[in-house]
C-alpha cells in the first residue's frame, strides 16, 4: 500500500486512542476532586497535566491548574495538541485523505464523531458535565473500534491501524504508571499506605479496569499485585505486556505479507522478551520509574524504526 | 415537462407521485438526503472562501426524465462527437491537416494557451488524448439538443451522477419499481476498463492505474476518492511518485511499486515542474519525459485541453464533418467570436441578449448574462471586452428547457443542462445517464454549482 496511507492509518488510530486515554485521564481527575486527600486539590489536578505531557503547554497558557481551566485545555483546546478535540479533528481529516482504505462504516463512525464534536463545542460549557464529555469519547472510541474490527478487510492497512493503537496504548498505560509513582506519590515513606493505594484504584479506575482487577487477584489491594496487572499480565488488554504482544503481532503480519523482516521486528521482539522474562519483584528492585521510563524509551525508539522501514517511502 | 398544456409523457407518472405526497414528507425527506450526503461525506469542499467548509450542493429529489429513444440520439451524438475531438488532437499534434484543409484558422490551434508544444509528435496508445469526455448539453424542444461546451481535460461531477441514484434508490424504492430506470452504477467499472485499455507501450501484464489528485483541500477531492475507491485503484498525490529510469514509481509500504496509467485530475500546468510550472509542488519531475518514451499514460493527455477551447468549439461540427465524414447529430450553439471585428460589434450592440463567456472561464465566473444584467454590469463588461476582444465568445440565451423541480412553494419549473460523461478508450462507451445540473433561483440560466445551481438523478427509461 501507499506509504502515506500507511502512515494516515497509523496516525488514525493513535489519535483515536490519544483521545480516549485523555478523557480516562479526565474522568480520574474529577473523581479524584470529589474526595479530599492530603496532597490537597491543586496538586492532583497538576499531576493529570504531567500525565498527559501537557503542562508546560497549560501553564504558559493558563497559569494556575484551576479544574475547569483544565477540562477546557484537555478536552476543546485546539491549541493543544493532544486535547480530544484536536485528537478527533485529526484522526478524522486523516481519514478523509485515506477514505479508500477505509469502509464506509470506519468512515462514517469518525465523520459522526466529528460533526457530534462540532455539536459539544457549540453547546454553553455550563450545561456540560464532564463525565457527559468523557462517556461521550470512550463510546466514540468504541464504535470506531468496533467498526474496523467488523468490517475492515484484514490487510496491511488493518495492520498498521492496530499498530497505531497499540503502540499509544503501550505509551498510554506506562506514562500512566509513571505518574503514579513519580508524580502523584513522591515520598517514599507513602509507598503501601492508604493514600498509595487510594491512588492505584483511581488509576485503575481511570482505565475501566477496577472490576477486572478483583477479578483477577481477589483480595487485598497492593502496589506489587496493581503493578503487576498494569504492567505483566495479559490478560489485562491495557497492560503493557498486552500492548506489546498486540504490537508484536501486528509488525508479524506485516513481515508476512510482505515477504520481508525488518529492524522494527528485532526490536518489538526484544521488547517482548525483557517483558515475558520479568517479574514484578526484580521490577520493584530496579526501580518502578527507571523500568517504566526505560520502556517509554523503547516505544518511542520503535516508532521511529517503523517510519524509517515502512512509512517514509524510501524502502528498497 | 410540458407539451403544450399536456405533461410529457414519461413525466405523467412522477406528476402523481409528487401530487400524492403530502408537504410533510417531502420536507421529511429532503432532510433525510441532505442528512446522507453529510454522512457520506459528499461535500463540495470550499477553503479559504470562509464559511462551512463542507458545503452540501443543493439536491432537488425531482428526478429528471429520457425516453428510451431520446436517449439513443444524445448516445450516438455524444459518441460521434468524442470520436471527432479525440482524432482533432491527434491530427494537430501530428499532421495538422485541418488547418492545411483550411477547416479551421492555424493560429487559434498552435497560439492556444492550452496547446502543449510538449506533446507534439507523440502518439498516445490507441490514438486517445481525452479518455473522458464531459459535454455539456442543453434542450430547447423535444428533439433539439445543443452543446454548450465540451470538456476534455478533466470533467468532474460524476460521482453526483452515481450518489444522487444511490440516494434517490435508498429513499425511494417505490419508484424504481415502478418505472424501468437504465442502471449507470457500471460507471467506475467503465472507467477502469477504458484506462487500462489504454497501456503504454512499455507495459507488460496487468497495467498498474492510480488516480492522482492535488489533495484534500481541492474542492472535488471526495469524487476523487470516491472514483478511486470504486475502480480499487490507488489514489495518489505528487509527493507518493517520483521517476527513476524509464519509469514512474510510487512510494508504497513494500518499496517502489510501477505505475503504468495515471488518471491525473490536476491541471496540465501541474503536472510536471521540469516541464511545465516550475513551482508547482502537485506533479512529478520528469513525468513528461516518461510520458514522452511511452513507460506510463496520462489519461486525459497533456496539451487536450486545446479542443475544448470556447473558441475552438465552434468548429467542432466541421471537425466531425472532416474527420468522420458523418453529418454532426447534436447542434452547436450558435456562437459570435469577440475576435473577429464583423462578430465583435454585432455582440456589443445586442450586449443586453446575449450571453458572453470567457474563452478558458469555467465555473459560471467571468460571465455576462445579458438579459438578467444591470445596465452598468453591462456597460462594465464591455470595456472588458473592448480591452481584450479575443478573450471573449458571445452566444443568444436560447429558449432553454424546464424540468419540474421541488421548491418551497410547491413543484415548479427549473432550468436544467446535462453532461454526460463519455469514456474513449479501445471502445467509445457512455452510461446512460448524466449530472443534470438545476438553476434553482427562479428564471435563472446559471447552473453551476458555484453559483448556487443544485443536482437532480437523471433517468434514463428503458424501453
Amino acid at each position: 500500500m501507499l506509504s502515506r496511507t500507511a502512515e494516515k492509518l497509523f496516525w488514525i488510530a493513535r489519535h483515536m486512542e490519544r483521545a480516549e486515554n485523555m478523557a480516562r485521564l479526565l474522568e480520574v481527575g474529577a473523581r479524584i476532586s470529589l474526595l479530599p486527600t492530603v496532597q490537597g486539590y491543586r496538586s492532583e489536578w497538576d499531576s493529570l497535566l504531567q500525565a498527559s505531557g501537557t503542562a508546560d503547554g497549560f501553564a504558559r497558557k493558563y497559569g494556575d491548574p484551576v479544574a475547569r481551566n483544565i477540562e477546557s485545555y484537555l478536552f476543546f483546546d485546539r491549541d493543544n495538541p493532544s486535547s480530544v478535540a484536536s485528537c478527533l479533528t485529526h484522526a478524522r481529516e486523516n481519514a478523509r485523505i485515506v477514505r479508500t482504505a477505509l469502509t464506509t462504516q470506519v468512515w462514517d463512525a469518525l465523520n459522526i464523531a466529528f460533526q457530534e464534536l462540532g455539536q459539544l463545542e457549540r453547546t454553553p460549557r455550563s450545561e456540560l458535565e464532564l463525565t457527559r464529555l468523557t462517556d461521550w469519547v470512550t463510546r466514540t472510541a468504541a464504535v470506531v473500534r468496533g467498526a474496523i474490527m467488523a468490517t475492515l478487510l484484514r490487510n496491511d492497512g488493518f495492520d498498521f491501524l492496530n499498530l497505531g493503537y497499540a503502540l499509544e496504548r503501550a505509551d498510554a498505560t506506562a506514562r500512566l504508571i509513571d505518574v503514579k509513582y513519580y508524580v502523584l506519590l513522591p515520598r517514599v515513606e507513602f509507598v503501601g499506605s492508604g493514600l498509595d493505594n487510594y491512588q492505584w484504584m483511581t488509576l485503575l479506575r481511570a482505565l475501566s479496569l477496577h472490576r477486572a482487577f478483583h477479578w483477577s487477584y481477589a483480595g487485598d489491594i497492593t502496589a506489587r499485585k496493581i503493578a503487576d496487572f498494569l504492567i505483566l499480565n495479559p490478560q489485562n488488554p491495557r497492560a503493557l505486556i498486552t500492548s506489546t504482544e498486540a504490537i508484536n503481532a501486528a509488525l508479524d503480519r506485516i513481515a508476512l505479507a510482505y515477504g520481508r523482516q525488518t529492524e522494527s521486528q528485532t526490536r518489538a521482539r526484544a521488547m517482548m522478551s525483557t517483558l515475558s522474562g520479568a517479574d514484578v519483584e526484580q521490577i520493584f528492585d530496579e526501580g518502578m520509574h527507571d523500568f517504566i521510563s526505560r520502556f517509554i524509551g523503547d516505544v518511542a525508539l520503535l516508532s521511529g524504526q517503523i517510519w524509517e522501514d515502512y512509512l517514509t517511502g524510501d524502502v528498497r | 415537462m410540458f407539451e403544450g398544456d399536456d405533461v410529457r409523457p414519461p413525466y405523467a407518472r412522477l406528476q402523481d407521485w409528487t401530487k400524492g405526497m403530502p408537504d410533510g414528507l417531502r420536507h421529511m425527506k429532503q432532510a433525510e438526503a441532505e442528512a446522507l450526503f453529510r454522512r457520506i461525506g459528499i461535500t463540495f469542499a470550499v477553503y479559504g472562501e470562509g464559511g462551512d467548509p463542507d458545503r452540501l450542493i443543493p439536491f432537488d429529489m425531482f428526478p429528471r426524465v429520457f425516453t428510451a429513444g431520446e436517449w439513443q440520439r444524445l448516445d450516438r451524438g455524444i459518441k460521434q462527437r468524442a470520436r471527432a475531438l479525440n482524432a482533432f488532437l491527434v491530427d494537430i499534434y501530428g499532421r495538422g491537416e485541418i488547418v492545411r484543409a483550411g477547416r479551421i484558422p492555424g493560429h487559434l490551434v498552435y497560439r492556444n494557451a492550452a496547446f502543449e508544444k510538449a506533446v507534439v509528435g507523440v502518439v498516445p496508445p490507441k490514438g486517445v488524448y481525452s479518455h473522458i469526455v464531459g459535454i455539456d448539453l442543453v434542450r430547447t424542444g423535444p428533439d433539439d439538443f445543443f452543446v454548450l461546451e465540451d470538456n476534455c481535460r478533466t470533467p468532474s461531477g460524476v460521482s453526483y451522477m452515481l450518489e444522487n441514484r444511490e440516494i434517490m434508490m435508498r429513499m425511494f424504492p417505490d419508484l424504481f419499481r415502478e418505472n424501468r430506470i437504465e442502471p449507470v452504477d457500471s460507471y467506475p467499472a467503465l472507467l477502469r476498463r477504458t484506462l487500462a485499455s489504454v497501456a503504454p507501450m512499455k507495459c507488460r501484464g496487468e497495467p498498474t492505474i492510480v488516480l492522482l489528485t492535488p489533495g484534500h483541500f481541492n474542492s472535488a477531492y471526495y469524487e476523487h476518492s470516491f472514483l478511486a475507491d470504486m475502480m480499487g485503484v490507488e489514489l495518489v498525490e505528487g509527493q507518493d511518485l517520483f521517476v527513476e529510469g524509464e519509469y514512474v514509481w510510487m512510494r508504497t509500504t513494500e518499496g517502489p511499486k510501477r505505475v503504468d496509467v495515471i488518471y491525473r485530475r490536476i491541471d496540465d500546468a501541474f503536472i510536471d515542474p521540469l516541464c511545465f510550472r516550475p513551482d508547482s509542488m502537485l506533479g512529478v519531475p520528469g513525468l513528461m519525459d516518461v510520458y514522452r518514451s511511452g513507460g506510463v499514460n496520462i489519461c486525459s493527455c497533456p496539451g487536450a485541453g486545446v479542443a475544448d477551447d470556447k473558441a475552438v468549439y465552434t468548429y467542432v461540427p466541421e471537425m466531425v464533418r472532416f474527420y468522420l465524414g458523418e453529418e454532426p447529430i447534436l447542434k452547436n450553439v450558435p456562437t459570435w467570436q469577440c475576435a473577429r471585428p464583423d462578430e465583435l460589434s454585432y455582440v456589443l450592440e445586442h450586449l443586453d441578449e446575449l450571453v458572453v463567456k470567457e474563452v478558458h472561464g469555467s465555473g459560471g465566473y467571468g460571465m455576462l448574462v445579458g438579459p438578467k444584467a444591470s445596465k452598468g454590469q453591462i456597460e462594465a463588461f464591455r470595456g472588458r471586452i473592448i480591452s481584450n476582444p479575443g478573450n471573449y465568445i458571445a452566444q443568444p440565451t436560447l429558449a432553454l428547457s424546464t424540468t419540474p423541480t421541488f421548491v418551497e412553494e410547491g413543484v415548479a419549473p427549473r432550468h436544467v443542462d446535462l453532461r454526460p460523461y463519455c469514456l474513449v478508450g479501445d471502445r467509445v462507451e457512455l452510461v446512460p445517464g448524466g449530472l443534470t445540473r438545476v438553476a434553482l433561483t427562479e428564471g435563472s440560466l446559471v447552473v453551476n454549482s458555484s453559483q448556487g445551481g443544485g443536482v437532480k438523478d437523471t433517468w434514463v427509461l428503458a424501453e
